[in-house]
């Protein structure tokens, strides 16, 4: 079961990684859609037995990570029209050398932090903190509003990522509420990308930086 | 007397099977384009052909020239001679062997590159200035698979290291940082063309350009030398061979480095040659899945 649920964490892990090094803005909402599903699916590998609570947990976070925000993103960069092209601030080899240090320094801190004992030989922590990592640095290397919407939405996973931990202890609802809190993020995020867009002409948040009257 | 024979039998075993790679894939290339094709042998003519001829200097030329692609293949031919090739073991097997076939392999693209940069002129420098600066992430992702395998086995005797305990996700993602070491190695589709004579885009070709009759002969079974190391390397890296009878395993590393062709031929075929800023990204990918395979290596039972 452990070897199962590490698996499916190093994908995610992998994830990082690609939506790191993507040069192309599609690419990129597809590797945080995609990390977001295989996430989605791994409240059902620690719940030994089936409860109907943590199957619409499931359900909910692969629709909503999955398809619905993913949409979102999608309509925005056509509705937007703006260029595909990923704008780095930094490199994509230098970003992706951070992710993997912070991957493997993620790994060796999990082995060092005093875990239950059940989590003790999976890979949850480290997973956590190295999808953490990963989004930080695309919300801080990428100028374009959708790729920071995407280290967002990275970021986020690193969160749930961390609160499987206490899956048992966390109701539903709070599941449910990280969830909208989400959705509506992504909302909000796409009307202001709509503003920068209609302001500047572009998406680049580097023109949002110098103040005019 | 009984060693001189064996190691003569592995020289011809290496030497003579070698050429067959690169005709293999570009038979594979032909037939996923409808066409017919050079026969698969074509390279051994070609070899031939190479060493009748003549040699043609040019005037600017020091004896490097014709030294460098020599060195480059002895060199390649002694680190052919460390690598265990499936039951029969390795002639030459010593502790650390790991580190001096790195060092060979360097060796010979050092002496290419020198040999390229001996003519004088500036398209060659500009190869091997290529060459050298893609080898730099190119050769940090080989080191780092070898390291993968030395934690796995507690080993840096290649006999030893390449003979896996058994399949999992550090040996698949082994594989596939291996294999794209090997297509960068042998400078194969998305990091150079084999077969472009387009100055801009040229590494490797660039740098022999300048070389005919027997050197040119040297430098190109070497290559195809270099392509059967790999091939071999990554096969008995990954696949658990111990267990088996030796002619089940002789089988399963032919059947192996058939199947690294043919996928090599099939890479050429689909994908197209990537943009040279994108290529140290994709080296970085393939130094990245070796390091997480030395993570895995590293962490091994406790995960």
């Amino acid at each position: 079961m452990t070897n199962t649920l590490n698996l499916f964490i190093g994908l995610a892990m992998g994830l990082n990684l690609v939506a790191l090094a993507s040069s192309r803005l599609p690419s990129m909402i597809r590797a945080a859609a995609l990390q977001g599903m295989v996430l989605g699916i791994l409240p059902l590998l620690i719940e030994h037995d089936f409860q109907w609570m943590v199957g619409l947990v499931a359900v909910g976070t692969i629709a909503v990570k999955g398809f619905v925000i993913p949409h979102l993103l999608r309509r925005a960069l056509r509705a937007a029209n703006i260029d595909r092209e990923v704008k780095p601030l930094i490199g994509f080899v230098p970003s992706l050398l951070l992710g993997a240090a912070a991957a493997v320094g993620a790994v060796a801190l999990g082995g060092a932090l005093p875990l239950l004992p059940e989590h003790a030989g999976s890979l949850l922590v480290a997973g956590s903190f190295a999808t953490v990592v990963a989004g930080f640095l695309l919300l801080m290397g990428r100028s374009k509003a959708i790729s920071q919407v995407c280290g967002y939405l990275i970021l986020e996973n690193g969160i749930y990522l961390f609160g499987l931990l206490l899956i048992r202890s966390t109701p539903l609802l709070v599941e449910a509420g990280i969830l909208l809190d989400l959705t509506v993020a992504v909302f909000v995020i796409g009307i202001i990308m709509d503003r920068i867009q209609k302001e500047f002409d572009t998406l680049d948040t580097n023109k949002l930086t110098s103040l005019r009257e | 007397m009984d060693v001189v024979l064996d190691i003569l039998l592995r020289l011809a075993f290496w030497l003579l099977l070698a050429p067959l790679l690169p005709g293999i894939i570009t038979k594979v290339k032909a037939w996923v384009a409808g066409r017919r094709g050079p026969p698969v042998l074509q390279l051994y003519y070609d070899l031939i052909k190479l060493w009748r001829k003549g040699v043609v200097l040019s005037t600017a030329v020091s004896p490097g020239h014709v030294a460098g692609p020599a060195i480059a293949w002895v060199a390649i031919v002694g680190a052919a001679l460390l690598l265990p090739a499936g039951p029969a073991g390795a002639p030459l097997a010593f502790r650390g062997d790991a580190l001096m076939f790195v060092y060979l392999l360097a060796l010979a693209r050092f002496c290419t590159s020198s040999a390229a940069l001996d003519t004088g002129s500036a398209f060659e420098g500009m190869g091997a200035a290529r060459e050298v600066s893609y080898a730099v992430i190119g050769e940090a992702a080989l080191i780092t698979a070898l390291l993968a395998l030395s934690v796995q086995t507690h080993s840096i005797s290649l006999t030893t290291m390449l003979a896996p305990p058994a399949a999992g996700s550090g040996a698949a993602l082994l594989a596939a940082g291996l294999f794209w070491v090997l297509l960068a190695e042998n400078c194969r589709v998305p990091f150079d063309d084999p077969t472009t004579h387009l100055e801009l885009t040229m590494i490797h070709e660039v740098m022999v350009l300048d070389h005919s009759g027997p050197p040119l002969a040297a430098i190109l079974h070497g290559a195809a030398l270099k392509l059967l190391l790999f091939s071999v390397l990554l096969a008995q890296a990954v696949l658990p061979m111990e267990t088996l009878s030796p002619l089940a395993a002789a089988g399963e590393l032919g059947a192996s480095i058939l199947v690294i062709t043919v996928g090599v031929g099939l890479v050429e075929s689909l994908l197209a040659r990537l943009a040279f800023r994108r290529v140290p990204l994709l080296l970085t990918t393939a130094f990245l899945l070796n390091l997480f395979a030395l993570l895995v290596a590293w962490k091994g039972g406790r995960l």
